[in-house]
């Protein structure tokens, strides 16, 4: 199908597309990768009047160190990521998740700001930043703030940007001493969203495990960090019966959902087959 | 509000200018404005890969592309790729090893494997599958066209 007639703008600076954001109201719609809003528009699932493309807005490419950590420009396209030497030495998390991301021609072109502002339930990078505890940088109007992944996050494609904000960057921390990461995903396909997912970010001392976060992906509205499962982790070492009562822990706090790929008791199983696969190397 | 937008793009290394509807999408633009048939409409949601076309230097889904986000840039499809000979190694071990039957997945199927060789030459058979994964070919069952990218590279000297 073909899109609904709209009218196209592409600002040459930040401020310029926060004014046409503004101008235009709900009438508007930010165009960044295109990589699922053209997949809407083509269906008619949504029909903006106004598309304001931000792709040549100087400044929201490009991946840094900072002082905080690692800087990742919302308009920086997958592909750019998942070849960053940076990303993969300061953030290999999300450096091994990105693979899993769709396929080469939409890693071309999709963005990393654009997952994280989509927030698609079953998507790679909105569960990263959360177990990483990124943190979101966010324009419009009235300035510039910035938001915690937790609170980002807010329910099914809902996140704590406000109609007119634009994404900008997202603020990677630096990792912690003995701290290690793992990610795993279950897809029919490879490149298919995930029927579950896992990015896992946890402290291991000698063979120890110490804090952490395992967050799940594809099993609720949003990143789920199952908190509950990952204090059984504490002052362990990795042994079998460990992966057995996470496992179960995983049984009791999930609530996946269900859909065509897989019902809530096939998730509940695969979360602790991915716990196990990714927890185990990480104590080795 | 205008819908329409004015254009200027390079494709296939002619210069091209035209004023268009801002909705339409870079393959439809291709194949509607220029006569560049070669370059597929399948889903028009970005899945089956029938719409791949190189846009600066990289390969895209030409229908999750605007043609206006093309604006100024450097567009190559199966038609140019086929004239420069670029990837007539590639067209021809397809023809011996049968990795076409029907062609509408062809055109697609083509232009990813000339990205994959430039960017992993030595891709083992696994890499191809999923180099190729957004490309649905419903004909070959994807192991003939394993094969003809492996045939292509030995021929060059590669690994088989
Ligand atoms: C076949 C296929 C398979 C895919 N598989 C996966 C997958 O497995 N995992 C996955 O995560 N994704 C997948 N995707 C989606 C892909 O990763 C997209 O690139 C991504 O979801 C959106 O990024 P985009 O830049 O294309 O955003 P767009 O499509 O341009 O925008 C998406 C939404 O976010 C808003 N938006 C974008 N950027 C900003 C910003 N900076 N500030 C505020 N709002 C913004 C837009 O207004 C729009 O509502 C797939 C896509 C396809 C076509
Ligand atoms: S027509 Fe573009 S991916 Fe199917
Ligand atoms: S040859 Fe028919 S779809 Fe691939």
């Amino acid at each position: 199908m073909k899109p609904a007639p709209f009218a196209y703008v592409r600002p040459a600076s930040l401020e310029d597309a926060i004014a046409a954001l503004d101008e235009h109201g709900e009438d508007s719609r930010i165009l960044a990768g295109g990589q699922s809003l053209m997949a809407t528009l083509n269906m008619r699932l949504s029909a903006p009047e106004i598309l304001v493309d931000i792709g040549r807005v100087p400044d929201l490419a490009g991946i840094e160190e900072t002082d905080a950590g690692l800087r990742i420009g919302a308009m920086t396209r997958h592909a750019e990521v998942e070849a960053s030497d940076l990303v993969a030495s300061r953030a290999p998390l999300i450096a091994s998740a990105m693979p899993h991301i769709a396929h080469p021609a939409v890693r071309n072109c999709g963005t990393f700001g654009g997952s994280i502002a989509l927030a698609d339930p079953a998507a790679e990078l909105p569960a990263c930043a959360v177990a990483l505890g990124a943190r979101m940088t966010i324009a419009g109007k009235g300035g510039t703030r910035t938001v915690d992944a937790d609170a980002f996050f807010r329910g099914l494609y809902e996140t704590a940007l406000e109609p007119g904000e634009v994404l900008t960057a997202v603020e990677v921390p630096g990792i912690g001493a003995g701290w290690k990461s793992g990610f795993m995903e279950l897809a029919r396909r490879h490149g298919d969203y995930a029927m579950i997912g896992l990015a896992a970010h946890v402290e291991v001392q000698d063979g120890r495990f110490g804090q952490g976060r395992l967050v799940f992906f594809g099993v609720g509205e949003r990143p789920v960090c199952a908190v509950r499962s990952a204090a059984l982790l504490d002052g362990e070492s990795w042994s079998d019966a460990l992966g057995d009562r996470i496992a179960d822990a995983l049984k009791e706090e999930l609530d996946p959902s269900e859909d065509l790929n897989a019902d809530a008791p096939m998730r509940r199983h695969l979360a602790g087959v991915l716990a196990r696969r990714v927890l185990a190397p990480l104590a080795a | 509000m205008d819908s329409t937008v004015e254009i200027g793009l390079r494709v296939n290394g002619e210069r091209a200018t035209r004023r268009i509807e801002a909705r339409m999408n870079l393959v439809d633009f291709l194949r509607e404005e220029l006569g560049l048939t070669g370059s597929h409409v399948g889903c028009e949601h970005g899945v089956c890969g029938a719409c791949t076309v190189r846009v600066d230097g990289r390969i895209v889904r030409g229908c999750l592309m605007l043609a206006a986000q093309a604006d100024g840039a450097d567009v190559w499809t199966i038609e140019g790729l086929s004239d420069t000979g670029e990837i007539r190694d590639l067209q021809e071990a397809f023809v011996e090893r049968n990795a076409l039957q029907c062609g509408y997945c062809t055109p697609g199927m083509l232009l990813t494997l000339a990205e994959l060789r430039e960017r992993n030459p030595a891709a083992s058979r696994q890499e191809i599958r999923e180099f190729i994964s957004g490309n649905y070919c419903r004909c070959t069952g994807y192991e003939a066209i394993v094969d003809a990218f492996e045939m292509a590279r030995q021929r060059q000297g590669g690994p088989s």
